[in-house]
């Protein structure tokens, strides 16, 4: 099992770890539900070392990123950053990630998740071959923290010569954080205001101590892989695995928005476009449980009695207080407020189809 | 951590007895693996349990778990502070989250149960 370089901090703030995706990480600390609050009404600080990270270099690196994505990375300017997805032909996932422009147009950083790092790496490897570019894993020399709530730029700016308030959300810089080389950048995974801090310093724990010291008296709590799963889901950010696969088209996925055609040729455009003519048979919807269940990972979803799919994510919802969840529906069955039911153990339960975000913060 | 008069289950179920009758909770090894408990599903009183039959679930945030009945007997009372409180469970797990007061059917089940020293050494065996 790998370790990240703060194994040893979560130890002694008495974290209980797990397995994830060949890692040993912090599932919680005080508890799912506290360490969710606090990111909604305070801040929460995440060691997410275990993603991966992989370095696109040369000349046509920006055309190779063009080639390998759905959104349209020639609109990035260095110290942007852009949500986007690895695609097959079949204009399915291989995961989703986010592309950091350094220079245009020879230098960009794709951050992707953990369980794919392996499989990224050789996929960009295979299909970058025609292109005069270098790639990287650089997966284990990195730490990422995640800084994530209301409060994160009053915690971290005095650690920081950055100035956090001209950073714009999915913009970054390079600078110091409690005197490490960092890349710092206004983005996150659980639908609030925050950053997230990349440095490939070799021991990174005085910049976790710093901002939790920071932090502590003003509510910040460490968080684990519990709580960034809870806050993730009512936000609608997608988990590959669960919500996305090389299963589901990007346009199931309702993620549209990334999927730029008129940009030129990627993989996976052809079968997009043929999907977009025939039109989607199914989509990824949001619900609730009507009544009193907890909907799981595959737990079976029926509508008129007859098993039509089964749930993606599901828990409960620590913040808005009910239990939530995604599901992939027959198209005709997608529109908000349509009922169906679940198979939670032996008893059907309602749920309903309801707007997503779940959760949406309100802008200052 | 784990009362000296209690008697426990490989499945982390804890019991007391108390004259013909027991109660019933979860261990606080149990509630702390579960996480943050959200919903309690308690039988309704008089229900007859035979021992290994299930009481209810106990669901936290991450996961759900069957409640096992260590012995045989008639359910004679739930907690219903759970209904509005299932936290109860996390904070008190051998005191004020107990979840139901059986009338015991045959006290001789009870010495298939581990005492509390048995449970501990069970409990690091798992932790290996």
């Amino acid at each position: 099992m790998k370790k990240t370089r703060l194994n040893a901090v979560h130890k002694e703030s008495g974290a209980r770890m797990i397995e994830f995706a060949g890692w040993e990480m912090p599932v919680e600390y005080e508890g799912i539900i506290d360490e969710h609050v606090a990111v909604r009404t305070k801040a929460g600080l995440f060691d997410v070392s275990h993603m991966g990270e992989i370095t696109i270099e040369g000349e046509e690196a920006l055309a190779c990123v063009q080639y390998l994505t759905p959104n349209d990375a020639a609109r990035l300017s260095p110290g942007q950053v852009q949500y986007t997805a690895l695609t097959t032909p079949e204009g399915t996932f291989v995961d989703d990630l986010l592309v950091y422009c350094l220079s245009v147009p020879d230098k960009y950083l794709l951050v992707v998740n953990a369980a794919n790092s392996d499989k990224d790496y050789a996929w960009v490897k295979e299909k970058s071959a025609a292109f005069k570019v270098k790639v990287a894993n650089r997966s284990d020399n990195y730490t990422q923290l995640a800084l994530q709530g209301p409060l994160a730029q009053e915690i971290l700016q005095p650690l920081t010569e950055l100035d956090l308030g001209l950073m714009k959300s999915f913009n970054f810089a390079l600078g110091k954080v409690a005197g490490f080389d960092c890349l710092v950048s206004r983005t996150g995974y659980t639908g609030e205001d925050g950053f997230e801090i990349y440095t490939l310093a070799q021991r990174p724990e005085a910049i976790w101590k710093a901002i939790m010291k920071e932090g502590t008296p003003k509510g910040l709590l460490p968080v684990g892989l519990g709580a960034r799963d809870t806050l993730r889901l009512e936000a609608k950010l997608m988990l590959y695995g669960n919500d996305i696969s090389d299963k589901t088209t990007v346009l199931e996925a309702d993620l549209k928005w990334i999927v730029k055609f008129q940009k030129g040729d990627f993989l996976g455009k052809a079968a997009l476009e043929k999907q977009v003519q025939d039109g989607l048979k199914r989509k990824l919807v949001g619900f609730e449980v009507i009544e009193k269940g907890i909907a799981r990972p595959h737990y079976p979803v029926f509508i008129k009695g007859e098993k039509v799919s089964e749930v993606c994510s599901g828990t409960f919802a620590p913040y808005l207080k009910k239990p939530i969840g995604l599901v992939y529906l027959p198209i005709e069955f997608t529109e908000i407020g349509i009922e169906f039911e679940i198979g939670i153990r032996d008893k059907m339960f309602k749920a309903r189809v309801i707007p997503t975000p779940f959760y949406k913060r309100e802008k200052k | 951590m784990y009362p000296n008069d209690f008697y426990y289950t490989k499945e982390h179920e804890w019991l007391k007895v108390e004259g013909d009758e027991a109660v019933v909770g979860i261990t606080d090894f149990a509630q702390k693996q579960l996480g943050d408990i959200i919903y309690v599903d308690l039988p309704k009183p008089g229900k007859i349990l035979e021992a290994h039959q299930t009481i209810g679930t106990v669901e936290s945030v991450k996961s759900v778990s069957d409640v096992y009945s260590p012995i045989s007997g008639e359910v004679i009372q739930v907690n219903s502070v759970l209904a509005q409180s299932p936290d109860t469970v996390n904070k008190d797990p051998h005191g004020e989250g107990w979840i139901v007061r059986l009338k015991v059917k045959d006290k001789s089940e009870i010495t298939n149960l581990m005492k509390a020293a048995d449970y501990e050494k069970y409990l690091e065996g798992l932790e290996h």
